[in-house]
């Protein structure tokens, strides 16, 4: 029964990772993904030295760094990225610092000690939140993708979809930090999609595809991890990157 | 809008990047069935104009549109990803799916502009520019719109495919009385499909019929070479 409560939940996850994923590839978010999630690590960090759930503390650090994100999108010039890189190491840093190093290494990879019905229950209902939101949005989010000026014809507020897909990034981050830790959650959201981008032909089956390998990155990650008694975060992460290399060679020719 | 017919007015309108006033004060209004050139140099803020007129920039000054009025944008070109998985279909049901209407419209759209059934399965990185050009003309012509801001392509896009869609608009303005605001670099296109133009250089030059508004003078003083008159004395 355990088995089928953390199996169902780590699912629900990748196939909300998978949409996510196909969305913040094209909005070449690909950096912002990692230190979007490394933002987590002081927020762990505190919450383990005054002894709270870990997981609100790391929510809580990366609410923050996602309207820092698109704050300084919004107000600066800067470019992003190297605000963004600024961020993803300081964070790296202070973080490391102020973690416990007993936890340090499960806060970076992550860990698998099961999850409490109550912790099941509020995983299962983000990520159908998640996904919901996606698939209700996914042509807002791409036509503003496309071009602002056209979402704007067709009355869509491109600054407030944008915040909107920050934040459901970010959830979907907190969601994944359990079982995959602070290093390797930005991945599991950025490599299926890439493979699904080797593939895909349209839309829609961009979005298929991208979930379906998070899925079966986390699947058979699974597998493997309590077969052979590996860590489970970097397993996961293996497979999907395998996905990767088998999908360069699968790529379309006419791709550009 | 009190005024018949008018479908959009614009007054004392100005656009400031940072410190830099890219559009001065410009007036003028466009009506029903209308049809409407902006010419200018490069960097007169023709584009910009267009990026007010749809909301997407600040600007001061006043933009009156008819009430319920449904504006169609193309624009001089988008920037695509190439991570952007869209065929020209999906392009297309952006719009239909987001403003719920029935697939049909689609391919009406599609033969307005002359584009084969065949190109909607193609992804959007793979069409040429003339190709490219009409898929988002399609697009804007997606639910009727009454007004229609064309920003014309500079490069890619060759000259008798760019009358084929000049004739295209006209056509649908004498059948649906659809508004034409388009930005031009060929001053012929101007002179056989505008019924007003506005020379535009930061400010605005002119305005009125291009035979009456466009005298050589007004060209130079606008361009700031002697290059026009040569092709329209």
């Amino acid at each position: 029964m355990e088995l089928f409560f953390s199996l169902s939940l780590m699912m629900a996850v990748a196939i909300a990772s998978g949409l996510v994923g196909a969305f913040a590839l094209m909005k070449k978010m690909t950096l912002a993904s990692d230190a979007i999630s490394h933002i987590a690590l002081p927020g762990l960090g505190i919450a383990l030295l005054l002894k709270f759930n870990p997981i609100i503390g790391g929510a809580a650090a990366i609410l923050l760094g996602a309207l820092l994100i698109w704050t300084v999108e919004r107000k600066t010039r800067i470019a992003t990225e190297t605000i963004i890189g600024v961020v993803f190491s300081a964070s790296l840093a202070i973080g490391s610092l102020i973690t416990p190093s007993e936890e340090l290494l499960e806060v970076l990879f992550g860990g698998f000690n099961g999850f409490d019905s109550a912790e099941w229950l509020i995983g299962i209902i983000m990520s159908l939140i998640i996904i919901s939101s996606i698939l209700f949005l996914k042509e807002r989010i791409a036509l503003s993708l496309v071009s602002q000026d056209l979402a704007k014809t067709v009355g869509i507020n491109n600054s407030r979809l944008n915040l909107f897909f920050l934040l459901i990034f970010a959830l979907n981050v907190i969601l994944g930090l359990k079982f995959l830790g602070v290093l390797l959650m930005g991945s599991l959201i950025i490599i299926p999609a890439a493979v699904s981008k080797n593939l895909s032909w349209n839309f829609r089956s961009d979005l298929i595809l991208s979930a379906a390998a998070a899925l079966f990155s986390v699947a058979i990650g699974f597998v493997l991890s309590s077969n052979f008694d590996l860590e489970l975060g970097p397993t996961i992460i293996s497979v999907a990157a395998l996905l990767f290399l088998l999908s360069v060679f699968f790529k379309k020719s006419s791709a550009n | 809008m009190n005024n018949q017919g008018c479908i959009l007015k614009v007054d004392g309108l100005s656009v400031f990047f940072g410190q830099s006033q890219i559009i001065k004060n410009i007036s003028f209004e466009a009506r029903k069935g209308e049809s409407l050139a902006i010419i200018g140099p490069n960097g007169s803020g023709k584009t910009v104009l267009f990026r007010a007129l749809i909301g997407s920039l600040d600007y001061t000054g006043k933009i009156e549109w008819a009430p319920g009025v449904r504006i169609g944008y193309v624009p001089q070109r988008i920037d695509l990803d190439r991570y952007l998985s869209l065929t020209l279909e999906d392009f297309l049901s952006l719009k239909t799916k987001v403003l719920h209407f029935p697939r049909a419209v689609i391919n009406e759209a599609l033969k307005m502009v002359h584009l084969p059934p065949a190109t909607l399965k193609s992804s959007l990185n793979n069409l040429s520019a003339g190709q490219l050009q009409r898929g988002l003309i399609a697009f804007a012509l997606i639910g009727s719109p009454d007004i229609l801001l064309f920003d014309e392509p500079t490069a890619g896009v060759d000259l008798p495919r760019e009358e084929q869609i000049y004739e295209t608009l006209h056509h649908l303005q004498d059948k649906q009385q659809m508004t034409v605001i388009f930005i031009s670099h060929d001053l012929n296109l101007v002179y056989r499909y505008a019924t007003k133009v506005i020379c535009l250089n930061r400010e605005m030059f002119c305005f009125g019929s291009p035979q009456t508004a466009l005298s050589p003078e007004l060209l130079d003083k606008l361009y700031g070479a002697r290059i026009a008159h040569r092709h329209f004395e």
